[in-house]
């Protein structure tokens, strides 16, 4: 346990690196977790991020069985991590265009499923391996390899999103209105689910399989209470998870915790604190 | 009229969902200019037709042309104003943002210029002093014009409207149809209503979804004439049936 003097002198030693790359990836995370954290909060795919989420333990315990039994030597887990992501974004993207009232049980199949998938393997992978460690991450294990991939990732979301803005925003407020403006409505709702779910397996080393989605929808969650647009939206939701990110950080060097377990509390606390004032304005309007 | 090109056409159309035929033999057509309205009670098959227009559903037999196009091909010509039912409250969205929006394109990015446009179509439906609320912050009328003014703003061919005065104050559906009466001749317009009994004395022309045909399960869609009244609207006469195929010059005299 450290105070928050020498928590700041740690960010800046050359003693702690681990420390320091978990600043800079609180504050590159923060960049997805704003811009597509905005995007799954208007479109209103929160469980089917979740969904995602977890069914990538599913391709983290094959991926770690087929390394350990040396079937795939060497074989990274967040390979299989992708590979798990982007076929259930697929399998829900479908589940949802195609048949919009089986999407909640199609969302709750896959999300146990993958989950399940993942002890089964790992319980029969040689030598130990804890679901737990990926369920809520390690933020202070990030290495600089981590951290220039979540650099490429935030990159390519900035260009998509400057570029396909206005079909995005025009998509998630009227669906039909976008289609009939000759919008390719699906391919921009697969893609949304497909980028998230690379985003995802990325930030799972972050905060952990279960906080990328408190992280996902949480900073957006606050920053829409203020916000007059999505691009605002989006800014507000990328300071506040830096903001996040950066408190939880510290509270954890200062009190000796989790830190991902640190970040998803001040993002809960300050969003319901968000959330009462707001109840409270509208009464105080009302009267 | 009939000299004026057709902007909408269906010819012997079909449509069923699995396991459900909705429509059939659906042939009508109407032409550049008119105000036409279409009739039916809830569950008739309005919506499906609509979506027939919009290319969002394809038929199962039987054409359509859209402005002498097929409806995907010609669609972004038209000012689609819909219901918006399902509005999120809380996303975050100006009123000038949603009326851009009318001018979206599958990849070009908005221009600069386009803020005169998205002002002179809230001009138009009498709303530009509040281009820079909060959507969320209006009635549901003031918002229903909103859409209006974003179905203009691309200066469309065709506006089709669906239900543009279910939930709207007296107030706001006087203003509507102030806008409309200017928009008149200029503008093809389509609003599609559930009320059977009347409609605005704009209209020119109204289409009726028919009753339940008990042997094929399906309905279809027949004309009926007009018969002007004092409030100012048009009673439809649905004893009287037209064939939906003749058009206005062959309505007016025989």
């Amino acid at each position: 346990m450290g105070d928050l003097a020498t928590f700041f002198s740690a960010l800046v030693s050359p003693d702690f690196p681990f420390v320091r790359n978990a600043f800079f990836a609180g504050a590159l995370s923060s960049i997805l977790f704003g811009l597509l954290g905005s995007v799954v909060t208007v479109k209103r795919i929160a469980s089917l991020a979740g969904a995602i989420s977890h069914a990538v333990l599913g391709g983290i315990g094959i991926a770690l069985y087929l390394s350990a039994t040396g079937k795939v030597p060497n074989l990274p887990p967040m390979v299989g991590a992708i590979i798990f992501a982007l076929l259930s974004a697929l399998l829900i993207g479908t589940a949802s265009l195609k048949s919009k009232q089986r999407e909640d049980t199609v969302i709750q199949a896959i999300w146990a499923i993958g989950m399940s998938i993942g002890v089964l393997f790992m319980a029969k992978t040689p030598g130990y391996s804890d679901p737990s460690s990926y369920l809520f991450g390690n933020i202070l294990l990030i290495s600089s390899q981590d951290l220039w991939m979540l650099l490429a990732l935030d990159i390519i979301v900035i260009i998509l999103i400057w570029r396909y803005y206005e079909q995005i925003e025009a998509t998630s407020f009227d669906e039909e209105f976008a289609q009939v403006r000759g919008i390719p409505t699906r391919v921009v709702f697969l893609v949304i689910l497909a980028v998230t779910a690379i985003a995802v397996v990325l930030l799972q080393t972050f905060v952990g399989i279960v906080m990328v989605i408190a992280m996902l929808t949480l900073p957006a969650g606050t920053a829409g209470f203020g916000a007059k647009s999505l691009a605002a939206m989006m800014v507000a939701s990328t300071i506040y998870s830096f903001i996040f990110s950066t408190v939880g950080l510290a509270a954890g060097w200062v009190f000796d915790a989790p830190v991902g377990a640190m970040v998803v509390v001040t993002a809960g606390l300050f969003y319901l604190g968000r959330l009462l004032a707001n109840a409270l304005k509208k009464r105080r309007r009302r009267a | 009229m009939r000299d004026l090109p057709i902007a909408l056409k269906f010819s012997d159309v079909s449509f069923s969902y699995p396991h459900l035929d909705v429509l059939s033999d659906v042939t009508f057509h109407f032409h550049s200019g008119e105000f036409i309205a279409l009739v039916g009670p809830n569950g008739s098959g309005k919506t499906t037709l609509l979506k027939l227009i919009l290319g969002l559903e394809e038929p199962k037999s039987g054409t359509i042309k859209l402005l002498g196009h097929p409806p995907k091909r010609s669609r972004s010509l038209i000012g689609y104003v819909p219901q918006h039912a399902s509005y999120d409250p809380s996303f975050p969205i100006s009123v000038g943002e949603v009326v851009r929006m009318g001018m979206v394109e599958t990849k070009k990015r908005y221009h600069t210029n386009q803020g005169e446009a998205v002002l002179k179509a809230l001009t138009q439906v009498e709303m530009e002093n509040l281009v820079d609320r909060p959507y969320s912050e209006l009635s549901g009328g003031q918002r229903r014009r909103v859409l209006v003014a974003r179905a203009l703003v691309g200066e469309p061919a065709m506006l089709v409207l669906d239900e543009p005065t279910a939930n709207m104050d007296r107030e706001s559906e006087r203003r509507l149809y102030n806008t409309l009466s200017t928009l008149k001749g200029e503008t093809t317009i389509l609003i599609v209503t559930h009320d059977m009994r009347q409609v605005s004395a704009l209209v020119d022309r109204v289409f009726c979804i028919d009753s339940l045909n008990e042997r094929t399960g399906t309905r279809t869609v027949i004309q009926h004439p007009l018969e002007e009244v004092d409030d100012g609207t048009k009673r439809v006469l649905h004893e009287q049936a037209i064939p939906a195929d003749q058009c206005w010059q062959e309505v007016r005299h025989g």
